[in-house]
């Protein structure tokens, strides 16, 4: 194990997310961003995988974006990888899974000598999921997703995975791409050392020339035609009472009134 | 003339095709096209006419021992090769794992795009496929078109109904496909333990977050679940973080759609909420009264879930006789 290569996303922090009210719009624009969840696990997967096999394996982080990331690349540095690369461009802004994957594979490939790249399974704000398996598919590679515990054993890679009605333990060989959940650990948060150690570590950022990938596959396959929160017409009746007894045959009243109980 | 035609459903799990069927029927309608069910694995002729039973067109079997079980690039080499020869217009996939992983896999092999998870599926004004899916963690709904053919989506298991089945004709066309070899090997298959019950069937669900002290309280939900012919839910600190449960109820666990959800001790975060929007009516029992939760609730409790749950049972029991 040689090369660790980490894919980062910055997304919208969704819990912090406010819409307008009249027009059901979101207000994305507004609102903190923060690493995407599902990533922070891989990060911290690639950390640990590290530890294991000591100072000779390196972590690089990718990222693609439109935006100014450089605060979640400082995070991912303060935490333990060694090198952050971001493709930066503006035309990135309306990028589907489709273009993500292409820009990340271009990189990746760019970068080249990686054992294992690792994803988050999905995205904290679009939760698309299909980022991880269309890199593979780009760059030839198998992909295992959904993994839950992972271990590096020589020249391949043992995985537990869950699926819907199943735990699957399988193995592949390296190079391979891995998902995670969020179940797979928990991501350490950077000591003041490690920040002010970070602050010495590289990014490196690259333009679209600099990979010489071709505008036509990064722009969008689908057209996102409206994003409207969903209407939520709720009764929002409070139940009260003097007593508990009193507020539970009010509450059973109403639920029997609905018709949902007691009918069947 | 667009060169694509035919609305394709492909699932490695049969009941998931019986439902998308039900979808790719009216949308063929629609379009006066036809409906095709690709059917691969390995002995798995007999589930032909079930599949034209339940509408489709035609059957595409590919039947092959190397496709035994479900291998990522067995399946899509054969996936793939059909999409090229036939050309379909949409590519419905069960947004099983391993279907979701296929379609991203399919979709760039073709330089396409996806719209995953689907819960609404519809042709607008003009004409385009249209699907619905949940983002910004549950904050909205994304309406998605595409640019380019075909269009393939994926489809969560029970968004859609199986439509009755009927006697009908279809033709079944067996195809001798080059499949490719796995990647992945297999090493071990442990079945999870899963609930009795399919949280997504249930009418009543009586679920429980993180406000529940120990396991054992459960049971508090349980009778109530009872006396309402309901089940257990619960959130996923539950199953993750306790591990009282392996599934749990939200976005990225079951999506559900009961007559009653009972929230008990569960605050409503978004990540919760984009599981029990299609519920009927939602009550809500919280120690807080400005837990989120109750901006999403018909019937709002303020109050200990240790003194509301055992009181609601009994009055229950007593208005119910
Ligand atoms: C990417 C992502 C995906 C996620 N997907 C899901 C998902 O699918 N489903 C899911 O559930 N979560 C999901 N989560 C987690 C989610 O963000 C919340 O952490 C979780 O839903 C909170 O669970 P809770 O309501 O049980 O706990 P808390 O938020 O801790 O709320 C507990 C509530 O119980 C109340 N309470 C305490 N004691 C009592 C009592 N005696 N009586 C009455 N009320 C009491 C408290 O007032 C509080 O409101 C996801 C998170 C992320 C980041």
């Amino acid at each position: 194990m040689k090369r660790i290569i980490v894919c980062l996303k910055q997304a919208v922090d969704v819990s912090q997310l406010k819409v307008d009210p009249a027009t059901r719009q979101l207000l994305v624009a507004g609102a903190p961003k923060k690493m995407s969840d599902f990533d922070k696990n891989a990060l911290e997967e690639a950390i640990r995988i590290k530890e294991k096999f000591g100072g000779s394996v390196e972590i690089f982080t990718v990222t693609v974006t439109a935006e100014d990331v450089k605060a979640i690349l400082r995070e991912a540095l303060a935490m333990g990888a060694d090198k952050a690369y971001v493709v930066n461009d503006v035309s990135f802004k309306n990028i589907d899974t489709f273009g993500t994957a292409y820009v990340l594979a271009g990189a990746i490939k760019k970068i080249g000598g990686f054992d294992l790249i690792l994803c988050g399974e999905t995205s904290l704000d679009s939760f698309s999921g299909l980022v991880g398996a269309r890199l593979a598919e780009l760059l030839g590679l198998p992909q295992v997703g959904y993994v839950r515990k992972l271990s590096v054993e020589g020249e391949v890679v043992v995985a537990e995975r869950m699926l819907e009605n199943a735990v699957e333990t399988v193995k592949v060989k390296l190079p391979a791409v891995v998902s995670v959940t969020r179940e797979i650990n928990q991501p350490r948060i950077p000591s003041l050392m490690m920040i002010m150690k970070a602050s010495k570590k590289e990014i490196v950022s690259w333009v679209v020339a600099d990979l010489g990938l071709q505008a036509e596959k990064f722009t969008a396959k689908i057209d996102v035609v409206e994003v409207l929160a969903p209407k939520t017409e709720r009764k929002k009746i409070k139940i009260t009472g003097e007593s508990v007894q009193e507020i539970a045959e009010k509450l059973a009243k109403a639920l029997i009134q609905e018709g949902i109980v007691g009918r069947r | 003339m667009s060169e694509f035609k035919g609305v394709w459903v492909f699932s490695e799990m049969q009941d998931l095709m019986l439902e998308m069927l039900r979808k790719a029927r009216e949308i063929a309608d629609k379009r006066q096209s036809e409906v095709a069910a690709v059917l691969v694995g390995f002995n798995v002729q007999g589930r032909a006419d079930e599949l034209i039973r339940h509408g489709a067109d035609k059957v595409y079997l590919v039947d092959n021992q190397m496709l035994e079980r479900f291998g990522l690039e067995s399946y899509l080499s054969v996936l793939h090769n059909l999409v090229v020869s036939y050309k379909p217009e949409i590519v419905m996939v069960g947004s099983t794992r391993n279907g979701k992983a296929l379609a991203a896999r399919l979709a760039t092999r073709l330089d396409v795009g996806v719209a995953p998870d689907c819960n609404g599926l519809n042709l607008d004004e003009q004409g385009r496929l249209i699907g619905e899916r949940i983002t910004y963690g549950g904050n909205a709904i994304a309406r998605i078109a595409f640019k380019v053919k075909p269009c393939i989506v994926t489809v969560p298991s029970r968004v859609f109904e199986k439509p009755e089945p009927k006697e009908r004709d279809g033709q079944l066309v067996r195809l001798d496909v080059k499949v490719e070899g796995s990647k992945v090997e297999v090493v071990d298959v442990k079945p999870l333990e899963m609930s009795s019950v399919r949280l997504e069937d249930a009418d009543v669900i009586v679920s429980c977050g993180r406000g529940l002290e120990k396991k054992e309280d459960k049971v508090l939900l349980e009778e109530l679940a009872n006396v309402l012919g309901g089940v257990v839910g619960n959130t996923r600190p539950l199953a993750e973080d306790r591990k009282w449960f392996t599934e749990w109820v939200g976005l990225s666990g079951h999506k559900v759609k009961p007559k009653l959800y009972i929230a008990c001790g569960i605050s409503g975060v978004i990540q919760h909420v984009a599981g029990i929007r299609d519920a009927k009516v939602i009550v809500a029992v919280n120690k807080d009264e400005n837990a989120p939760i109750f901006e999403v609730a018909d019937y709002g409790v303020v109050g200990n879930l240790y003194e509301i749950l055992p009181a609601l049972k009994e009055a229950l029991k007593k208005q119910l006789q």
